[in-house]
């Protein structure tokens, strides 16, 4: 099915990467760290959620499938 | 054209390449406590940071093959292939070509992770990560000494520049993460932040004694 | 590790005298605390009451009679117990059982009084899962208090020198904070590593590290398990309503400042274990909780009542004076059972200066781990803090509606969620107070603070070890 992307919070140091790199899926609260979209990730934008999972300095970021 | 035979070009090539994968190197560490404390390059986006520090990485392992390979090939010097990752079996220069096989065996490991880092755990690829700081100064190390031309001129000056950019940088590194806050008082110092003269003393027209929303312990009860 | 015990008194609940209209509530509950009082229960009292723990059938019979009684744990969650032990015992490997006794809620004292009365009855239930789970390692996890400790070393010496155990029994010690004895943390702690909550996308059983899985079990669900072992599922489901059935120990805060643990069936009326009377009317100038009035009551008025603990929810006394303490008609409202806290505000506090000592104290119990949590934690409590105050912020309560938005869901455990629960119910219940607090008045006339909280707060990692 649809993919979901999902952030570790006790990983997460709030770089802030995942929000330049998806725009249209990620936004920074008002500390820096990163709302993740509630809806799976659209198939137009996987590859750029992927490109957010791989750059995260932290490491922090899985797209896991949805059951 | 005198003095440069086919077997000189490979001795100059490994000797520049070597020159150059140095101060690539130089970069890729600072760039990387540069992501580490989470700094930015002036004008550039966060993920540039990140994304220098990589593709500079990748830049350096192809010079660092050329000068390698080149440096194997070359007639002049007796060097091998087992000498350039096994360290100190060389019989050309073995100690200073030894720093050399370390460093190389050490970013490997660094870069080979990396491109993996999906298949480890967080904690292993950190730790692996942090050999970074050992690979670097074996690197200088090695290059002072395999060949003289690090040790005067215009060459001198590469060195010395590339060694006092990364002692900045790590400076850098170590005053920022000095004044970071450990996990355990980061609420507190919020909290602190929030209400800079301690817990709000309620007062009348409250009724309510000023420390009352203090703890017994700052009420020094 | 604290030399004192303070447990608050008197225990059980004064037994009522025959005629008081909560005798027939309170009549013939003494399952897991005795009639006679304070006095713990040692191995001879325990065996002559209620008798040796039966020879196991099988562990696929008590899991099925434990399914039977519908037990849920009695840790907060409710989670149905059967279904823990089944996971636990089909898993890939045997567990490490845990008894959990940390009770990190200030406000909960029923877990270490369980400890001190009927250590036995715990211990009995540690060897039911662990027989139906397979498992030969057990252990309590126990607050830092030197007296509890030695007693329930000399309990556990106590019952291997007869044999009575097939599970080894280890005692662990939970340090002292609120989020010790979260089920991640207790698995962490266990490995040695500090007592902090972890990130779990996956539901199942917490591990420690890759090793074993961990079986976590509130120490009163023990206890009742082990009286489940011996009389049943009917025997248990005697007591309590059909969806939620058996006793539970609560916490009783009164009015008066008087505080006691009590067995109740779980669906008893709040106004009959707090000595609710009838209503009363507001007096001038005061604005109070729920704006409906205030509840009488033997220990005096009452303007709200705190259900569950500091994770729940506030409900107007008035409100409160016609539930039952059962989730199902509580959930509805925004509170929960929990853990088992019931606590009455006496009138003539002020609820929103109550709320902001304990949001200060929740958002300084953050594990610091997760961004949401320790910025917005500690804005929502300094925000309180303010409108608590003689300088009101007139923006106070709509930062404060936005971090709520922003804090819940997005940390690793419910520490966020719970306390954004907690504080959003005293700014509905609370609302007129709070509106007094923004014109810069209060209208409480007690300086006394009510809720309990322990002193002292967190200064490094080794806290938390």
């Amino acid at each position: 099915m649809g993919k979901q992307l999902r952030v570790d919070p006790t990983a997460c140091a709030g770089h802030g990467l995942c929000a330049e790199l998806a725009p249209e899926l990620v936004s920074l609260d008002e500390w820096g760290y990163p709302i993740m979209p509630d809806r799976p990730v659209p198939r137009a934008l996987e590859r750029t959620a992927r490109r957010a999972v791989t750059d995260c300095p932290a490491l922090a970021l899985a797209l896991t499938r949805v059951p | 054209m005198t003095g440069i035979t086919q077997a000189t070009a490979l001795w100059y090539a490994s000797r520049a390449t070597g020159v150059v994968t140095l101060v690539l190197l130089t970069a890729v560490v600072m760039l990387g406590m540069l992501v580490n404390r989470q700094g930015r390059l002036p004008g550039l986006p966060r993920f540039a940071v990140t994304g220098l520090h990589r593709n500079i990485s990748l830049l350096s392992v192809v010079f660092l093959a050329i000068h390698v390979l080149t440096a194997i090939a070359d007639p002049y010097v007796t060097i091998g292939l087992a000498a350039t990752v096994l360290p100190f079996i060389s019989p050309y220069k073995p100690f200073w070509l030894g720093l050399g096989a370390l460093s190389l065996d050490l970013v490997a490991a660094l870069i080979l992770t990396s491109l993996a880092r999906a298949l480890m755990s967080r904690r292993a690829w950190r730790s692996i990560h942090w050999l970074a700081y050992a690979a670097w100064p074996l690197a200088v190390g090695h290059s002072i000494g395999s060949s003289t031309d690090m040790q005067s001129g215009v060459m001198l000056g590469v060195l010395v520049g590339c060694v006092l950019a990364a002692c900045t940088a790590a400076a850098w590194r170590l005053s920022r993460a000095a004044r970071e806050i450990p996990r355990a008082g980061r609420a507190a110092a919020a909290l602190t932040q929030m209400t800079p003269g301690g817990p709000p003393r309620l007062a009348s027209p409250g009724l309510v004694p000023a420390d009352y929303l203090m703890t017994a312990q700052e009420a020094g009860r | 590790m604290t030399d004192s015990l303070t447990l608050p008194g008197p225990f059980p609940a004064p037994v009522p005298a025959a005629g008081d209209p909560m005798a027939a509530q309170f009549g013939g509950l003494h399952r897991l605390l005795p009639a006679s009082g304070a006095v713990p229960v040692d191995l001879r009292a325990h065996l002559d009451r209620y008798g040796a723990l039966p020879r196991p059938d099988g562990p696929g019979r008590i899991i099925a009679e434990v399914e039977a009684a519908g037990l849920t744990g009695r840790g907060g969650a409710a989670f149905p117990t059967y279904r823990k032990l089944a996971a636990a015992a089909n898993g890939d490997q045997a567990p490490v059982v845990a008894g959990n006794g940390a009770e990190g809620e200030p406000a909960s004292s029923k877990d270490r009084s369980l400890l001190w009365i009927s250590p036995h009855l715990v211990l009995d239930g540690l060897q039911v899962a662990a027989q139906a789970t397979g498992s030969r390692s057990a252990l309590l996890y126990v607050p830092r208090r030197r007296q509890l400790h030695q007693r329930l070393t000399e309990v556990i010496a106590e019952r291997a020198a007869v044999g009575m155990d097939t599970a080894r029994v280890e005692l662990r010690e939970a340090p002292d904070r609120f989020l010790a004895g979260e089920e991640s943390a207790l698995a962490s702690r266990l490995a040695d590593r500090p007592a902090l909550p972890s990130y779990r996308p996956v539901r199942g059983l917490p591990r420690t590290g890759p090793g074993r899985p961990v079986l976590v079990q509130n120490v009163e669900t023990l206890a009742h398990l082990a009286l489940i072992a011996r009389y049943g599922a009917g025997w248990f489901r005697a007591a309590g309503t059909a969806d939620e059935p058996g006793s539970m120990l609560a916490t009783l805060h009164l009015a008066d400042g008087q505080r006691s643990v009590v067995e109740v069936p779980i669906g008893i009326p709040l106004a009959g274990l707090l000595g609710f009377g009838g209503q009363l009317p507001l007096p001038p100038g005061r604005a109070g909780g729920g704006g409906d009035g205030l509840i009488t009551s033997a220990a005096g008025p009452v303007q709200a009542v705190l259900v569950g603990g500091y994770h729940s929810a506030w409900l107007p006394a008035a409100q409160a004076a016609r539930l039952p303490l059962a989730n199902a008609a509580l959930r509805p409202l925004g509170a929960f059972i929990g853990a088992g806290v019931v606590a009455a505000l006496p009138a003539d506090r002020c609820g929103i200066a109550e709320t902001a000592r304990v949001a200060r104290y929740l958002a300084l119990e953050s594990a610091g781990q997760c961004g949401p949590c320790f910025n917005g934690l500690p804005r929502m409590a300094a925000a309180l803090g303010h409108l608590a105050g003689p300088r009101p912020d007139p923006w106070a309560r709509a930062d404060l509606d936005r971090w709520a938005g922003l804090v819940t869901g997005r940390g690793a455990c419910h520490h966020p969620d719970g306390s954004v629960r907690f504080i959003g119910s005293a700014l509905r219940v609370f609302a007129a107070e709070a509106g007094l607090h923004e014109r810069g008045r209060c209208s409480g006339t007690n300086p006394q603070p009510f809720l309990p909280l322990p002193g002292g707060q967190p200064l490094d990692d080794t806290d938390w070890s």
